[in-house]
Formats: structure tokens, C-alpha cells, sequence
């Protein structure tokens, strides 16, 4: 079985983004660059799959300038067998890149497709429910266990205010939480290891068409700024300034 | 054209979550629908009459819609969504689940979690955890939108009089089989809704002095307990209670971070707490930035302090 892993550059986590100057976008120029953290988490899981004999073959794929070999170099230091950059300088949005993963789905076959319940860049959870409708596949997002067995998933998924269970015959599109796994700590070998695995190139207009509906970012702002805080003395100062919030009983 | 909200069904009936979605999208100023699929809904259907601003409440009551699957839902939103303009959900699981595999399906634009409703066809929605706000504008013909409950203040129940229609299932794609369903169940509240969270970073310096100092705090606070990613990396506290942009967002009332320093990933987690409280001995600890009070001091101090301040 195949599995391929859908990855997203972004903004580390540890960053503090700020809008650009003209407030029209996000400033990335001269900003460190990962892998999406969730991304991680079903990379890692589809490479504990692979250990585990479930899987033969793990496939990262990312969507993207050339600048995303990094995250694929990281990709295949984690355990991907190999990687496939489609190679884009155009912004993608969700329904855009749930197109081009079809079409990669079309070429390369797998019988399960993973990615991170989100990014943390734009925080909108879509690619995978997207993916698995333009396939007529089943779902499950926010996954947190995954067992496979005789060609069916049972995936334990995050909801509010607890998890469920469901149960599916693959093919499949899983997206992951945080839950699900620790991604494992890269060491030197498996980053040498990492140079010389396939990491093949694509131009996103040899996929065909993968137009689709777009929003258009007008302003990006910082939320308004709280109010300047108060360094108190002691724990009695602090009782009662929560209580005169009326946060405190 | 109308708009055409979904309803999020539990054992009590229609969320609250979908009364906010119902209140933002009468700010497009034309007809509310309901959209109520389920199985068993009389009850509900009498219920969701009464509720404010709708004008219409379609019903699809069959066995195939019970537990909310997405995959026996899409067919039906694919089918109803081109008659109105604007399909509208709460961003809980429930509706961050559903909407997109819709969209996708009818190749429309797709905006979740909304914030503020400027136009027909603009919106603010927050990125990167909040520390940033988006203004996006979606092309013309449907989009299909998910709301922030947290920000639109739910319907009210009562003062409405909509229409009833019972409209047909769409039966069951075959795709997914719902297992089993386990809500949490905990004297402690949940992390994500606890309207009080205090939370410890790495400092706490073990799994045990992680537990042994926060937990009876937070049993005097009513609390749930937090931690930042370092801790939780260092394996002081489990996965699930991670505070910040990779781990859980959260809102409450107050926040006491004790020995958090404060990196961007856990500050845009924080961010929309009601009052930050940050206790640390490092004065220059970013936390302190965002804090509405600051105690530069030693938490092993602190904690059993404000304990013992509290029984009184």
C-alpha cells in the first residue's frame, strides 16, 4: 500500500508574523521557514505505518516555489521514500491544491492519502475534506488513532468535546491532529540519508486544469492591542485585581 | 436569494453554535432557512419554529443522517446549495467536517471560520492563530461559510415562527460507519471551553511537580490545566493539554501562565483570553508583554500562595 503525504511550507511556529508594509499581506521575506506542524504528525504516522508493514511506501508531496525542497529534504529525513514538488510561484488555495492532489492521486495511485488537519498559516482545514470529495473517497479529519487492517481504517477522531469512532474501506483521505503521534527528532545519518532519495519536479501546468474559485486577500491586520498590563507586588495584589475583574470568586 | 444555514444536532437538540450561525447570517439581510437533518426530528423541527429570524426550516429525517457523517450529508448541501446564495455552518468539528467536502463538490468558494461579516462578500477571519486578521473577499455566485460561534451571539429561541417543509434524504453514500461516540466526561472542564485555564511551561521541571503544583490550584480554581509545548515535549504533561497555535486555542475569562515564557506560538493561543495573568521570574519573559498582570516570581511560591489566598 501507498501512502502519499501531503505537506505545506510555512512560517515556523516559533515566528511572530506581522502584516507587510502596506497591510495588503503577511510578511514572509527574510522569515524562517517549516514544515506545517500537523503535516509532521501524519508524515509520521504514514511512516510508522510503513515500519509497522501496513504501508510499502511512503510519497511527501508539496505544493509550492522551488524553496519547498527543504520541507520535502525534511520529509524524506523523516522516513518518506521519496518526494514531488509541483512547482508553482502562484499562491494555491485549499479547493486549488485538493485539484492538484487529485490529479498526483490520478498518476501515483495511493490507497491513502494524509495530510495536517490544518495549516497554521492560513488555519482553514479544508484540503482534505476537499480531496476526499473530488475523489468520492471517505474522510476522516482531526484524526488522533488510526488502525488499518484488511484494507479498512478505524480512525478515532477529535471532536468537540470528545472523539469518535468511525470505520471505512480504503481508499481514503485522513487528516491529523496533534494527538495522533510525537514526530520523531531528525538525526544527522537520516538528513544525509535524505540527500540522496528521488525528489522529483513537476510544473503545476503540466497537472492540466486545477482552476478553481479563489478569495482574494484585501488587508491583513493585527488584532487590536491589549491594554498595557501591571506588574503587581505580591499574591494579595493579584487576588485582588482579579476580583475587582470579577474573575475570581 | 436566501441563505441557508446548517443545523448542528446533539442529544439536547440544535446547538447553540448554529443559533450564532442562524444570528450571522441574518446580517446578510435576506431570508434565513434551516437546514435540519437528522433522524427522529419532531420534536426538534416544533422546537427550531420558535427560534429567531428564520423563515424557513427544511427537514430531512432519515436514519442515514443520525450521526452527522459527512459523507450522507454532502449530497444533500450539493443539492440544496445552488438555490441559495450563501451556506452557512458553525466552525465546530461538526461543521469544519462538512463544509469544505461540500464546497469542494460544487466548486464554490469556501471561507471558515469567520469573524466578522463586512459585505455579502467580505469577511475577517483570523490566521496564524489569531495574531493576525485576514480581510478576504470571495468571487461572486455561492460560498459557502463557516462562522466562529464565540463571536456571534446566538439567536434567540423563542419570538420566530418558520415554516416547516420535509424535504427528501439523499440515503446513504456507503462510504463511512460510525462506530461510537465518547463525550468526555471529567470534574475538570475541558481545555478548549474552561472558562478558567491556568498552565505551566517547562520550568515546572517534572511530569510530578507539573501535576503536584497545578492540580490543586486548578481544583480551587475550577480550572483546566494547560501546558506550553515545551512542556508537553519534555513529556510533563499529556499532548492534548498543549495551549497555543499547534496545540488548543482557547477564550477563557482568566488565564494564569506559570513559568511560560511566552514564545508566538502559545501567545497566538491566548490571545483572546478575557485577562492574562503571567507569573515568571524572568522580567523580561515575553508572556509579560501580553499580560494584564505580572508577578516577576518564583511559581513554586506563587501557586501554593494563591492556593491558600483562595480557600479564604
Amino acid at each position: 500500500m501507498k501512502i502519499l503525504v501531503n505537506i505545506k511550507r510555512v512560517v515556523d511556529y516559533q515566528v511572530t508574523v506581522r502584516p507587510t508594509a502596506d497591510g495588503k499581506d503577511v510578511e514572509t521575506a527574510g522569515v524562517k521557514m517549516s514544515i506545517n506542524p500537523f503535516d509532521e504528525n501524519a508524515l509520521e504516522a504514514a511512516v510508522r505505518l510503513k515500519e509497522a508493514g501496513v504501508a510499502t511506501e511512503v510519497l511527501a508531496v508539496a505544493i509550492g516555489a522551488a524553496a519547498n525542497q527543504d520541507v520535502l529534504r525534511h520529509a524524506l529525513a523523516m522516513g518518506a521514500d521519496r518526494a514531488l514538488l509541483v512547482e508553482t510561484d502562484a499562491p494555491v488555495q485549499t479547493l486549488q491544491t485538493a485539484k492538484v492532489l487529485k490529479a498526483l492521486v490520478e498518476r501515483e495511485a495511493p490507497q491513502l492519502v494524509m495530510t495536517g488537519k490544518q495549516a497554521i498559516d492560513d488555519d482553514a482545514a479544508e484540503t482534505a475534506q476537499m480531496l476526499s470529495a473530488l475523489l468520492d473517497w471517505p474522510q476522516a479529519t482531526f484524526a488522533s488513532d488510526i488502525q488499518i487492517a484488511d484494507g479498512r481504517a478505524t480512525v478515532v477522531r477529535e471532536i468537540d468535546g470528545g472523539q469518535e469512532t468511525i470505520s471505512f474501506a480504503l481508499p481514503a483521505v485522513i487528516s491529523a491532529d496533534l494527538r495522533l503521534n510525537e514526530p520523531r527528532f531528525i538525526k544527522l545519518p537520516a538528513l544525509m540519508m535524505a540527500k540522496k532519495k528521488p525528489l522529483e519536479n513537476i510544473a503545476l501546468a503540466d497537472l492540466g486544469n486545477t482552476a478553481a474559485p479563489s478569495l482574494t486577500l484585501q488587508a491583513v491586520n493585527e488584532p487590536p492591542a491589549r491594554k498595557a498590563g501591571r506588574v503587581l507586588n505580591n499574591v494579595a495584589e493579584l487576588v485582588a485585581a482579579l476580583r475587582a475583574e470579577k474573575v475570581l470568586p | 436569494m436566501s441563505i441557508l444555514v446548517i443545523a448542528e444536532i446533539d442529544s439536547h437538540g440544535i446547538k447553540a453554535a448554529t443559533r450564532s450561525a442562524i444570528a450571522a447570517a441574518g446580517q446578510f439581510g435576506e431570508e434565513v432557512h434551516l437546514l435540519l437533518a437528522g433522524s427522529d426530528l419532531a420534536g426538534i423541527a416544533a422546537k427550531a419554529k420558535s427560534i429567531n429570524g428564520l423563515s424557513k426550516i427544511l427537514v430531512a429525517d432519515a436514519a442515514e443522517y443520525a450521526h452527522g457523517v459527512a459523507e450522507n450529508l454532502t449530497p444533500l448541501l450539493v443539492k440544496l446549495a445552488p438555490s441559495y446564495s450563501t451556506v452557512v455552518a458553525a466552525a465546530t468539528s461538526f461543521g469544519k467536517n462538512l463544509l469544505p467536502r461540500a464546497a469542494a463538490l460544487l466548486d464554490a468558494a469556501m471561507v471558515s471560520e469567520v469573524t466578522k461579516i463586512v459585505s455579502a462578500r467580505t469577511f475577517v477571519r483570523p490566521i496564524y492563530a489569531g495574531n493576525l486578521n485576514a480581510t478576504v473577499e470571495a468571487p461572486a455566485g455561492l460560498a459557502l461559510i463557516t462562522i466562529r460561534p464565540t463571536v456571534f451571539e446566538a439567536a434567540a429561541e423563542t419570538g420566530g415562527d418558520a415554516a416547516i417543509e420535509n424535504i427528501a434524504a439523499t440515503g446513504d453514500a456507503g462510504k463511512t460507519t460510525f462506530v461510537s461516540r465518547e463525550l468526555a466526561v471529567s470534574d475538570r472542564p475541558e481545555l478548549a471551553t474552561a472558562k478558567v485555564v491556568i498552565s505551566g511551561g517547562r520550568s515546572l521541571g517534572s511530569k510530578e511537580a507539573f501535576h503536584g503544583t497545578l492540580e490543586p490550584l486548578a481544583a480551587q480554581l475550577g480550572a483546566a490545566i494547560g501546558a506550553t509545548r515545551a512542556a508537553v515535549d519534555s513529556g510533563m504533561a499529556p499532548n492534548d493539554w498543549q495551549v497555543g497555535q499547534t496545540g488548543t486555542v482557547i477564550a477563557p475569562d482568566l488565564y494564569i501562565a506559570f513559568g511560560v515564557s511566552g514564545a508566538a506560538q502559545h501567545v497566538g493561543g491566548i490571545k483572546d483570553a478575557k485577562v492574562i495573568v503571567a507569573v515568571n521570574t524572568d522580567p523580561d519573559a515575553p508572556i509579560f508583554q501580553v499580560a494584564d498582570y505580572g508577578l516577576v516570581a518564583d511559581l513554586f511560591n506563587v501557586v501554593p500562595e494563591l492556593t491558600a489566598a483562595l480557600q479564604h
